[in-house]
């Protein structure tokens, strides 16, 4: 059994930043992460690119450049750090230690913390498009990690759809790269500037995100990758693998060839671990997902398990930052770290900024609007991957009296394959709504239980706590 | 299907997959040293039989789940290539646990 003050899961923005702190106080910090190397999603593979492929710097732009100090930092902090690490249950009672079960190189382990940050961030919101589940159909990110970690990128040609500005930054980082992208999709709605207007005073607090904004439009605009606007009824089309890709813009009907296709609608909360210990969530009408409610501290509600970065919202890197700076201090605070004398005016500090960088959400999220669509859908497409759901027998569970996901999980089985629901929870919501007339939060979300990873047989038989 | 920026400097890993011997790279996933591969799916659902490939590479989707040195049920996402594995493909569902992990009991 390890003990530690603060057990932190994931190590991005939030993580790292949240341990490096953590350890300035003086508390003992294990940080626990799925994967290899330190940075999160949006620093994946920083170390490695910095040290043996400074060139590829210069294409994955600045603010990929930016996250080696950062790794730097969290190094530097003497926080333990478990990699490569699957958190696959997280006891938290209330009061007293909390307890979490890593399988980590082959053996099964278990931390006992005084206090649990969720850093686990945001993942993609699925896209349950007709043929979504081809090979050869990707998330955008996806192929952002791949060409972070790997230097990889899909073959001619490559078809980009969606909203959002990770659509943009990557468009232009192909761009950069020399990388060939035979189309942009744009499936941002009409009018979205026009929704975005009333937001944007209160947005320009967040300058340094816009100014990057209209950086990546124009860059999109000058490469001469021919976008699509106003993008509607997209379908992904083959047989054993994606062929073509369909759609309407502009009132037309057109087909592309595509060897791949990354969609992107925006990116949620990873939900599962903050639904595995049963804290209150809320849907967020503006983002279209749902998010743990936090204390202004971090907190969840269930006492001493603390969530910083996109897992409690969207809000991006520099936000996640300060969020894990913040949450590392006042958990410092409850459990009585010494070595705090400026502690209260770095939490002041820490707010200001974090405030500043949520003043520029409300525009964005009006900007690249999430997709109104998925609460609407029927017929025959896929929502949940594993088990092979369609829309329609989630509206036929609702129209059998299943009044919420976990109802329509025990008649179609949806949300009970290997991805525990991450795939189709947020679709299974927002059908179940739309066919209810009720609003998500009065509809809820899967349970979720452990084990919330793959668990082998060896790595059960492991499990002794006596390690 | 997927191409390699020039990289001069990384150093060969040698795998095998259902037998075949590929060569993928230093720093690869499993799940990205077959798609450099150019192997075109790497489960089949148990349901249908369909032909899946990774689809999140970030560790949610479970769509890149293999079996790897015997273990079936990796994300290969999530797992670095290493040499000498033996990887094969996951058709259906395999009967080992965590197969339906957080299966409900409702």
């Amino acid at each position: 059994m390890t003990r530690t003050d603060l057990a932190i899961i994931g190590a991005g923005p939030a993580g790292m930043e949240a341990a490096a702190t953590a350890r300035e106080v003086g508390l003992s910090v294990l940080l626990i992460d799925e994967q290899p190397e330190p940075g999160g999603q949006i620093w994946r593979a920083i170390e490695r690119n910095a040290t043996q492929r400074p060139e590829s710097l210069a294409f994955l732009g600045p603010d990929y450049a930016a996250g080696s100090m950062r790794t730097d930092r969290f190094r530097a902090s003497g926080a333990g750090y478990w990699p490569s690490a699957m958190v696959w249950h997280l006891d938290s009672p209330s009061e007293g230690e909390k307890t979490i079960i890593v399988a980590w190189d082959g053996v099964t382990r278990q931390v006992q913390a005084r206090a649990v940050l969720i850093a686990t961030g945001a993942m993609e919101r699925p896209v349950p498009v007709p043929g979504w589940t081809l090979p050869g159909v990707m998330t955008i990110g996806a192929a952002q990690t791949m060409l972070k970690s790997s230097g990889l990128y899909p073959d001619a040609p490559l078809v980009l759809a969606g909203c959002g500005p990770l659509l943009l930054l990557f468009a232009a980082q192909c761009h950069a790269a020399g990388i060939p992208v035979a189309a942009v999709l744009d499936t941002t709605p009409p009018g979205a500037a026009l929704r975005g207007l009333p937001h944007l005073p209160k947005a320009l607090f967040g300058w340094r995100t816009l100014l990057k904004g209209r950086r990546l439009m124009r860059a999109l605009a000058r490469s001469g990758i021919p976008v699509y606007r106003q993008v509607q009824e997209l379908e992904a089309l083959g047989t054993e693998r994606l062929k073509n890709v369909r759609f309407r813009s502009a009132g037309q009907s057109v087909s592309l060839e595509a060897t791949a296709l990354l969609l992107h609608e925006g990116v949620v909360p990873n939900p599962q671990l903050t639904r595995l210990i049963g804290c209150e969530h809320r849907w967020n009408s503006a983002q279209r997902c749902f998010h743990p409610v936090l204390s202004d501290r971090g907190e969840t509600s269930v006492p001493g398990v603390f969530v910083a970065g996109d897992g409690g919202g969207i809000g991006g890197a520099l936000a996640a930052e300060y969020a894990g700076r913040i949450a590392a201090l006042e958990i410092a605070e409850e459990l009585g770290a010494v070595n705090r004398p400026s502690g209260d005016i770095e939490i002041v500090k820490a707010r200001d900024h974090l405030r500043a960088e949520m003043a520029v959400r409300p525009l964005l999220d009006a900007l690249y609007p999430p997709p109104a669509w998925i609460g609407k859908l029927d017929g025959d497409v896929p929502v949940c991957r594993c088990e092979e759901v369609s829309a329609r027998a989630v509206r036929g569970a609702a129209a059998d009296g299943a009044p919420g996901p976990n109802q329509a999980k025990a008649f179609l089985r949806a949300g009970m394959g290997p991805c525990q629901g991450r795939m189709c929870g947020l679709t299974v919501t927002e059908i179940l709504a739309d066919a209810h007339g009720k609003e998500p939060d009065a509809i809820g979300y899967y349970r979720i239980r452990p084990p919330i990873k793959p668990v082998t047989v060896g790595e059960l038989a492991a499990l002794d706590g006596a390690d | 299907m997927f191409r390699r920026l020039p990289d001069p400097r990384t150093r060969a890993v040698h795998f095998t997959f259902e037998g075949e011997n590929l060569t993928a790279q230093d720093g690869d996933s499993v799940a990205a040293a077959l798609l450099a591969a150019g192997i075109g799916h790497s489960r089949t659902t148990p349901k249908s039989g369909a032909a899946r490939a990774p689809y999140c590479m970030m560790g949610v989707c479970f769509e890149c789940l293999v079996e790897i040195d015997g273990v079936a049920n990796r994300q290969g996402c999530l797992v670095a290539v290493r040499d000498g594995m033996k990887v094969r493909r996951q058709l259906g569902a395999p009967g080992l646990p965590g197969a339906a992990a957080g299966e409900g009991s409702e």
